[in-house]
């Protein structure tokens, strides 16, 4: 499997640790499906962890903007934390660094929802 | 074709040439072929990296949005180094393609759209980028790597 995906309950947030690569295929499917879950639970406060993905592609990108668009067209809000400097870099060259809220340290993030 | 002085680093070939089928399984292959390339002839884990994914995202444009997955069109990739530069030609076999009808990934408006970010990502790893019409039919990109 190229993505592991386990979710935490921290208060009234969701934390999903990913672990793996996030491309087109097999890992952008089972992103969508984990994120879509979370919605039809009512989870809307999501604190993506990706900590352990090593890879993001363009499709992985495009899931990840999607996930937000939907969980934000329900009054809901997905935050990162825990980018290595590659994704962090990624996140800068297609200014989805606007988009985001993006922090290093999950109490800090925990704190802002 | 250009082939290259062999003496810098004899273990790695000049040129290498491989075909594949219309598959997600192909983008993998090329990716991981391309690293292996790159690395053979020196250049460093991030530009490896970055090279590599250049030719992820192209391969995903052939292979899905060129050849459609069609098990009857396949992909030439060809890798070559020239001089101090690496060079990756990648062709598909599909009805042509429009650089131009691309919207930019990067305008307000588009930012928050799920696709259309893979040749800025491309042109962000490569030093050079272009693209062509094959013939008979497809489209052929390039990308030029410079080794440091």
């Amino acid at each position: 499997v190229s993505l592991k995906l386990e979710t935490r309950q921290v208060g009234d947030v969701v934390v999903v640790d990913a672990d793996g690569r996030i491309t087109l295929g097999e890992g952008a499917i089972l992103f969508r499906d984990k994120l879509a879950q979370l919605r039809e639970k009512g989870d809307l406060k999501i604190l993506l962890n990706l900590g352990g993905v090593s890879y993001l592609d363009s499709s992985g990108l495009g899931e990840l903007v999607s996930g937000y668009n939907a969980i934000l067209a329900e009054d809901g809000i997905l935050k990162l934390m825990g980018l290595n400097r590659r994704l962090q870099d990624l996140l800068q060259i297609t200014k989805l660094y606007t988009v985001f809220e993006v922090f290093e340290d999950e109490a800090e993030a925990l704190r802002s929802f | 074709l250009k082939l290259v002085d062999m003496s810098q680093n004899p273990s790695a070939p000049p040129a290498v040439e491989r075909w594949f089928e219309s598959s997600l399984e192909s983008v993998d292959l090329a990716e991981e072929a391309v690293v292996e390339f790159a690395r053979g002839h020196g250049l460093d884990e991030d530009g490896q990296h970055g090279l590599g994914m250049a030719v992820r995202e192209s391969m995903v444009n052939a292979v899905v949005h060129g050849n459609k997955y069609s098990s009857e069109r396949r992909v030439r990739m060809l890798l070559t180094r020239d001089g101090q530069s690496l060079r990756i030609q990648i062709r598909d076999e599909g009805d042509g393609f429009n650089p131009t009808k691309v919207a930019d990934p990067l305008a307000p408006e588009n930012l928050l759209k799920q696709s259309g970010r893979g040749m800025l990502l491309i042109r962000a790893f490569v030093d050079e980028f272009s693209i062509e019409k094959a013939e008979p039919k497809g489209t052929e990109v390039t990308l030029v790597k410079r080794l440091p």
